[in-house]
């Protein structure tokens, strides 16, 4: 079995990466009833003999002494590392996986990338090689980072260029929360489009993330509940933006529910690596599958269910609303509409007690009304993982690689063409050592390369279907 | 003569366990409707041809498992232990930490190097453990990256290994609607590669076993394991011993060795497909009786208009008048050619049945002489609870259409360069793939012109 190492950078990135660790404990002590430190356990945690203080050995097998979380948290500002460091997760975490400084980057992601990158480098190599050196066989980094700030943009995709660089055959997984239109950060535009290019370059994978989709779908399930039409039959640990059973005891902070629903992501993703099922999806499966080109990368995501019922009873006309939901428009975690685009290729990753008739029977309802691109009509990857999420009976988690990410990345192009062209806060980016106004230029290059990649795919989707000619044999 | 199965990737452990399965509760069941002489002969030489003896008294099932990541080989080993009747040998498997991830260049060009010797060794201990070693038989599915990939490149070192050995392929082709986008590229790259060094590919889809548990088993909600279950079963009605043709006394010896002599007869074709009648639920068998007659009538027709079972059987396809010779383009529509056929029969009053119905000329290629393109086996000893049953294995037009299917949709994705990067990336190029679909379409071509 693999492990996996999750990097965290910046104010959200952590924030998110907190809530991520607490379900992950939440989800192998509802897995593991006998407390052995099994293989499932081992892809995100180390277990660490601590009775000769911090610095004990790891122990590979038996039962388990103490959790500690293969990741690395950075953070140019205290506050929100320090907090984790006072919570409940604290014994998850050890000193020295962390990175973290006084002052920020002030929303730019110049300062994140050129000055904090340069001034922080050996420092996250050494502590990257140390945590790479407690795995086995380290197949995967997910960096989870948001794209607006300084920080999290600017170090985070400096230690994304890192990771290639000092790792180049382990798989890059970014979670990457995109701005909204109305974000509080001005030039949240600029580090967005900056970030990006670096994403293109350096990322296997990314999973785009927007605020207003995770806002929305909280709200939908606050109106479900505050509707009486469920009440009290709710399942409070099955809603996917909750953090009950966990570690977490204090008040919910008003992004942790929104938080939740990453965490779950990254969790449904790594499911089938983590337990067994008869149909297996590995993290390398998911980036062969669904990347057909290297730089069309970017994967819309959907959850569901976002809550189950306490009557348990599944009939399968459930399990195929199940099934549904994932294609609409508002369980997406960006704000896209996938049926409507072009799907390049699709993975259904099903967790629980879910068969493969189950899977077949609903692939074939729901293929006439989506649209894939003529050399992949049947691109499917799926998947079937035995292990359900604590709460539900059964889940499922949609990954599409579908044109309809391009209005996220037009919009993104025009807030930022917006500000560009009169050149506003321009200065704060220049004044920075190794920052020209070809970092700029090459930065909307490489975003207007990437849409257009897209324009032509959707270009050729109404054309008639031509099928190239086969090979001729002489008979 | 003992059969040496090396399981490979997830599919194949997963099936390999439910063949041994399948196997094991046979001989275990009741008499088998036979004489309790002739119950143990069989007992005796599905023992020889699939089990080893061990010092536990549990007999150890002739088995390799491959896989390149943990989890299956652990849970396939661990189930056989919990059966209590059989088990896999404590140090026959080989697994790594990481999959190829559904890359078949992965498989072959990374795994197979790295890890020949370790695999080839524990295929050598397997061997040597038989008195008389019969041939090897792999399960792989063609859609992944370690079971095609990696298989592909196991059964090329198993051929330089074992020049003289017989080597039988049992491939699974996935699903039509994907279960892996790459699975086209995957299965092109597998069965060229495959045509080259194994004697002979047995084939299994899916979709076929898929319909198979849907309307003739019933079952509702269709899992992997019920579709591995039918498979296993079909297998087994082949391969579970029967007497020698020659119609000598004793259970015939060399299994693999006379399918292949009696089906493989040219190197150009070498795709064989599987049917088997009658199929139902368990909890129908008792209810249900059957004769020769008519559970041959149905499987001839299967065979002549390229039916997947007993349902849905389209009775106007008939085979060409005898007598006029008649070029190929004009045969009847739908019409299924075959070149061999074998039908293995097991069960009640099996020496009084009459095959003539499978010896007409016009249903083979005059390459052959009618009593040389058809072989029956047989045993008076039941099958898994069936009271009489029957299994044909066919070269034949059978896997033309699927595999101009599978060629045509890898063709259709390699013509837009889509995934390319992924397979280059580890050594598979262009002009490998141009190879690999040139051997495919040169075997469409010869089975369509039949």
């Amino acid at each position: 079995m693999t492990q996996s190492v999750v990097v965290q950078v910046g104010q959200c990135g952590n924030q998110v990466g907190c809530r991520f660790w607490d379900l992950a404990l939440r989800e192998h002590a509802a897995v593991n009833k006998k407390g052995i430190y099994d293989e499932a356990l081992s892809s995100f945690f180390r277990n660490v003999d601590t009775r000769s203080g911090d610095n004990g050995p790891d122990i590979y097998k038996g039962k388990i002494c103490s959790l500690k979380a293969r990741a690395l948290l950075i953070d140019m500002e205290e506050g929100v590392v320090n907090e984790i460091l006072q919570g409940p997760l604290r014994d998850v975490f050890d000193s020295k996986q962390l990175i973290t400084d006084v002052s920020g980057s002030g929303n730019n992601w110049a300062v994140g990338h050129k000055v904090y990158g340069c001034q922080y480098r050996e420092n996250i190599v050494e502590k990257l090689r140390k945590a790479a050196e407690h795995c086995d066989c380290l197949q995967c980094f997910f960096i989870i980072h948001s794209m607006g700030g300084g920080t999290g943009s600017g170090l985070g995709t400096f230690v994304l260029n890192l990771l290639e660089e000092e790792f180049p055959e382990v798989y890059r997984f970014v979670t990457s929360v995109y701005p909204s239109g109305e974000d509080d950060v001005i030039t949240s535009p600029y580090n967005s489009v900056l970030a990006m290019k670096e994403l293109n370059e350096h990322a296997d994978c990314v999973l785009p993330i927007e605020n207003e989709s995770l806002f929305e779908i909280v709200n939908k399930i606050h109106q479900m509940i505050n509707s009486g039409k469920l009440g009290s039959t709710v399942k409070q640990n099955s809603l996917v933006t909750s953090s009950a059973g966990s570690a977490k005891i204090l008040q919910e902070k008003p992004f942790d529910a929104m938080n939740n629903i990453v965490a779950n992501l990254l969790l449904n993703l790594t499911s089938s690596a983590r337990f067994e099922g008869s149909l297996n999806m590995d993290l390398n499966e998911i980036s062969m599958n669904l990347v057909p080109f290297p730089r069309l990368h970017y994967l819309v995501s959907s959850l569901t269910p976002l809550y189950t019922l306490a009557d348990v009873n599944v009939p399968s006309r459930r399990l195929d609303q199940m099934f549904s939901d994932a294609f609409s428009r508002d369980h997406q975690l960006i704000q896209a509409d996938p049926k409507h685009s072009l799907y390049l290729a699709c993975a259904l990753l099903v967790r629980g007690n879910v068969q493969v008739s189950d899977m077949r029977r609903n692939i074939e309802r729901l293929k006439p009304s989506l649209h894939f691109v003529s050399w992949n009509q049947e691109g499917w990857k799926t998947g079937l993982c035995s292990v359900p999420p604590v709460g539900h009976s059964h889940s499922l988690l949609a990954l599409a690689n579908n044109t309809c990410v391009k209005p996220t990345f037009i919009e993104l192009k025009d807030r930022f063409m917006k500000l560009y062209k009169k050149k506003a806060h321009l200065h704060h980016y220049l004044q920075i050592d190794g920052m020209e106004q070809s970092c700029f230029s090459e930065a909307i290059s490489s975003l207007s390369d990437l849409i257009e990649e897209y324009n032509e795919l959707d270009a050729a989707r109404g054309g008639p279907r031509i099928d190239p000619s086969r090979l001729k044999i002489a008979v | 003569m003992s059969i040496v199965t090396v399981q490979l990737g997830q599919c194949g452990n997963q099936i390999g366990h439910e063949v041994f399965s399948a196997l094991c509760s046979d001989i275990r069941g009741t008499h088998g409707l036979c004489s309790k002489k002739e119950n143990e002969s069989y007992q005796e030489s599905c023992k020889e041809r699939f089990f080893s003896e061990e010092e536990s008294g549990v007999p150890a099932a002739r088995a390799v498992l491959v896989d390149m990541e943990p989890k299956v080989i652990s849970q396939t080993l661990s189930t056989a232990a919990r059966s209590g009747h059989w088990k896999y040998s404590s140090h026959s498997h080989f697994c790594q930490k990481q999959g190829s991830g559904n890359n078949w260049a992965n498989g072959y060009c990374v795994h197979g190097p790295r890890h020949k010797e370790a695999i080839m060794e524990l295929v050598q201990k397997e061997a040597e453990k038989c008195d008389r070693l019969g041939g090897f038989f792999t399960i792989m599915s063609m859609a992944g990256g370690t079971g095609s990939g990696l298989g592909a490149f196991v059964t090329q070192s198993l051929r330089d290994a074992f020049p003289t050995s017989f080597l039988l392929n049992h491939v699974i082709w996935p699903y039509g609607t994907g279960e892996v986008i790459v699975q086209n590229y995957n299965s092109v790259l597998t069965l060229s590669h495959l045509y080259h060094s194994s004697d002979a590919l047995l084939v299994h889809e899916n979709d076929v076993i898929h319909k198979i548990c849907a309307q003739l088993m019933n079952i509702k909600q269709i899992s992997f394991r019920d579709v591995n279950g039918v498979i296993a079963h079909q297998l087994g009605s082949v391969f579970q011993p029967t007497h020698a043709a020659g119609g000598g006394s004793g259970y015939s010896r060399n299994p693999l060795g006379d399918l292949l002599e009696a089906l493989v007869p040219h190197p150009e074709f070498r795709l064989l497909g599987l049917r088997n009648i009658p199929q139902m639920a368990q909890s129908s068998l008792a209810f249900s009786t059957f004769s020769w007659p008519g559970l041959l009538k149905h499987l001839r027709q299967i065979l002549i208009a390229n039916a997947h079972m007993e349902e849905g059987i389209d009775w106007q396809v008939r085979p060409p008048q005898p007598g006029s010779s008649i070029p190929s383009t004009n045969k009847p529509l739908h019409f299924n050619t075959s070149i061999a056929n074998l039908v293995v029969l097991r069960g009640k009053d099996v020496h009084s049945v009459d095959l003539g119905s499978f010896q007409d000329p016009s249903l083979y290629t005059s390459w052959l002489n009618p009593q040389d393109a058809f072989n029956a086996w047989k045993t008076p000893r039941a099958f898994n609870k069936y009271e009489k049953s029957a299994a044909l294995v066919s070269n034949s037009q059978f896997l033309l259409k699927p595999l101009d299917s599978i060629v045509g949709k890898a063709w259709n994705m390699f013509a837009s360069k889509a995934y390319l990067h992924q397979y280059t990336k580890f050594g598979i190029q262009e002009e490998d793939f141009l190879d690999c679909f040139t051997t495919l379409e040169q075997v469409i071509s010869s089975y369509t012109n039949l």
